[in-house]
């Protein structure tokens, strides 16, 4: 991102996006004309108080939603107007999602969790166990691959949830208030994790978050307010 | 993996796949055991039927079915016999017979009976003739006086073994005929009417008293029915009948058991039809518990749906899954169920006796031991109705599990 102007090194480009909710009687602006780019390799994050808007701007780039105006190309690909079915493949193959509670299935072991997504991906059973049992040790779960999330502390949950969303080579992974539910040593940990991560593989991480750890984590922290971008700062 | 992961998430509530599980296995169980019990009152309703002179196929002149008289004979039975002898398979048993109304009389009573006449040797099998008798002996070729009677007629008549009974009928020239004869033995029959309806003389002396030389009413023919409990279950019979029908001469017509008993047919038809539509009654109580239980399970994973939904898992392999744990918790109901229903039927091989609602099942032509017995077919409907129909109703839970949106599910708390 240059000034603003959409480059080939942008991931995301999010063009005067607007998202209207109707709550009973009301109208409500989640998003009120955000534009704003990610270039690849960015370890950025959305910051705002409750209710400006940051979540509902990460599921719009992540495909979980869709705007009610505007423009949202990732990875050089218009996504507003797919049909479910392609925002799914979309997901499953670009987009990893780090979310702040409940990230893993319970019934699967943390290498069964980590699996799961390459399964969906028709990665075959050797390629996917292998891989699964690597990056479980990158993340610092060493000898607990096979332990169900209920043995695994919060920390450990979102490291698997971690590691689950950078397995599949996504283009990107977002992360929605990934450490709002842990303490402040675990989450440091964790964001620790995620920056070697981004470091070392060139993954780019969005976050939502106003957690202060986080934003001090983050090389870029774009702030919202009331639905638009009040701040966008590059460290 | 998929599978496996239906597998776990089958078990992740215990008690609630146990509930729904019983549910099944009951359904499928009642079902079993009802089919069974039915088969078995069918196949005695039948066997009752069949046994009662009617046989599987009955070769007669075309005009004695409307009109039952020694006129519609058959006039040279010796080739017939020899046709019957070729055709036939080799287990099947066969016997002519004369058969008309008459009257039986004595001091005490006189009632409206049938004449049976029969060929001592080759009648045991055919007929209940054969092991029915409860006091006496049977007829001898040679016994040209001797009758065998039912039970509930020498009660009526208030005679004995030893005493005459006096047979009338209309003989070959229309001319009233009669001739006295010494009861040598009693039957006893499922059914009383059966008792009363029946005198049973020697094929020689009916014709002396009918005034015939060789001629017979019909030929009664009795199929093999090979290891089949079912006696409906005849392959042999549609061919038989054709085969008899293509060699044998104008003059003669070939009846299966089917047209002898028209009712009986419509009656059995109606029980199969009785039977689907408890199947269908037992299954909609499962259904509601089955469609209950899955809602329940699909509702409390809402978020992990979304989950699965925001990595990138489409709706149709959703459904795929929550179907998958359809597929196993029906498959382990069916396999309980299956083993505990066709145990049950097989706990009652020796019979049940039905003699306390003896009127009842005489009413419907049913012998007082029903023996229950499951063909492969019921089997395979009970599964199939419980499988496919139980699958039918998880779509809805399934379809709900599909459509939840990732928002939706992680806005939950």
């Amino acid at each position: 991102m240059e000034n603003g102007k959409t480059t080939t090194l942008d991931i995301v480009d999010v063009k005067d996006v607007a998202k209207t909710y109707r709550q009973g009687n009301l109208d409500v602006h989640a998003l009120a004309g955000v534009s704003l780019s990610i270039a690849r390799g960015e370890f950025a994050a959305l910051a705002g108080p409750s209710g400006s808007g940051k979540t509902t701007l990460l599921n719009l780039i992540g495909g979980l939603d869709t705007p009610t105006r505007g423009q949202i190309i990732l990875d050089s690909r218009e996504i507003t107007g797919l049909s479910q079915s392609k925002l799914a493949t979309l997901r499953l193959n670009k987009i990893g999602f780090v979310f702040q509670a409940y990230n893993i299935i319970p019934v699967l072991s943390a290498r069964e969790n980590v699996e799961y997504v390459m399964l969906m991906q028709g990665v075959s059973a050797r390629e996917r166990s292998d891989r699964a049992r690597a990056i479980l040790d990158d993340v610092g779960l060493e000898g607990m691959h096979d332990r169900r999330p209920a043995e695994l502390s919060g920390g450990q949950q979102q490291r698997v949830a971690v590691a689950r969303a950078i397995v599949s080579r996504p283009s990107i992974v977002l992360a929605d208030e990934p450490t709002a539910n842990l303490d402040s040593k675990t989450g440091q940990g964790l964001l620790e994790m995620m920056s070697q991560m981004n470091q070392a593989r060139g993954v780019t991480f969005i976050f939502s978050t106003h957690d202060q750890m986080v934003m001090d984590y983050a090389r870029r922290i774009i702030h919202l307010k009331d639905g638009r971008v009040v701040d966008d700062a590059v460290k | 993996m998929h599978l496996h992961i239906s597998w776990r998430n089958v078990w992740r509530n215990p008690k609630r796949t146990g509930i729904i599980l019983t549910a099944i296995i009951i359904g499928a169980w009642t079902m079993l055991v009802f089919g069974g019990l039915s088969r078995g009152m069918m196949a005695s309703t039948l066997s009752n039927a069949l046994n009662t002179l009617t046989g599987h196929i009955q070769v007669q002149s075309p005009a004695y079915r409307d009109d039952p008289v020694i006129e519609n004979q058959i006039d040279n039975p010796a080739e017939l016999g020899k046709l019957l002898d070729t055709t036939l398979p080799g287990d099947a048993r066969w016997a002519f017979r004369i058969q008309v109304g008459g009257v039986a009389s004595n001091a005490r009573n006189a009632e409206g009976i049938t004449i049976v006449g029969i060929d001592p040797d080759r009648e045991p099998g055919l007929s209940f003739y054969g092991d029915s008798l409860a006091q006496g002996r049977h007829l001898t070729p040679d016994d040209g006086h001797g009758i065998v009677v039912g039970q509930a007629l020498v009660e009526s008549f208030e005679t004995r073994l030893g005493r005459k009974l006096v047979l009338m009928t209309q003989d070959a020239d229309r001319e009233t005929a009669s001739r006295a004869f010494k009861i040598r033995g009693i039957f006893r029959a499922d059914m009383e009417a059966t008792e009363k309806q029946y005198v049973f003389i020697t094929l020689d002396a009916a014709r002396k008293l009918l005034g015939v030389e060789t001629a017979v009413t019909g030929a009664c023919i009795k199929l093999s029915r090979g290891s089949s409990r079912n006696p409906v279950d005849l392959a042999d019979l549609d061919r038989t009948v054709r085969a008899l029908s293509e060699k044998l001469s104008p003059g003669l017509a070939v009846l299966s058991w089917e047209q002898l008993l028209p009712l009986l047919k419509g009656y059995l038809a109606m029980f199969d039809s009785f039977m689907l539509l408890w199947y269908l009654v037992v299954f909609l109580a499962m259904a509601f518990g089955l469609v209950n239980t899955m809602l329940m399970a699909v509702l409390e994973r809402t978020r992990e749906f979304g989950l699965l939904k925001a990595l990138g898992m489409k709706p149709v392999w959703i459904i795929r899954n929550v179907l998958a744990e359809c597929v196993i918790l029906l498959a382990i109901g069916l396999a309980a169920g299956n083993l505990l229903g066709i145990g049950t039927v097989l706990a009652f091989g020796s019979g049940i006796d039905m003699s306390f609602m003896a009127q009842g099942s005489e009413f419907f032509g049913m012998g007082h031991l029903v023996v229950p017995f499951l063909t492969a077919r019921d089997i395979l409907a009970v599964n199939a109705v419980i499988m496919l129909l139980g699958l039918l109703v998880c779509l809805y839970p399934a379809v709900k599990a599909g459509r939840i949106t990732p928002v939706e599910a992680m806005a939950r708390t």
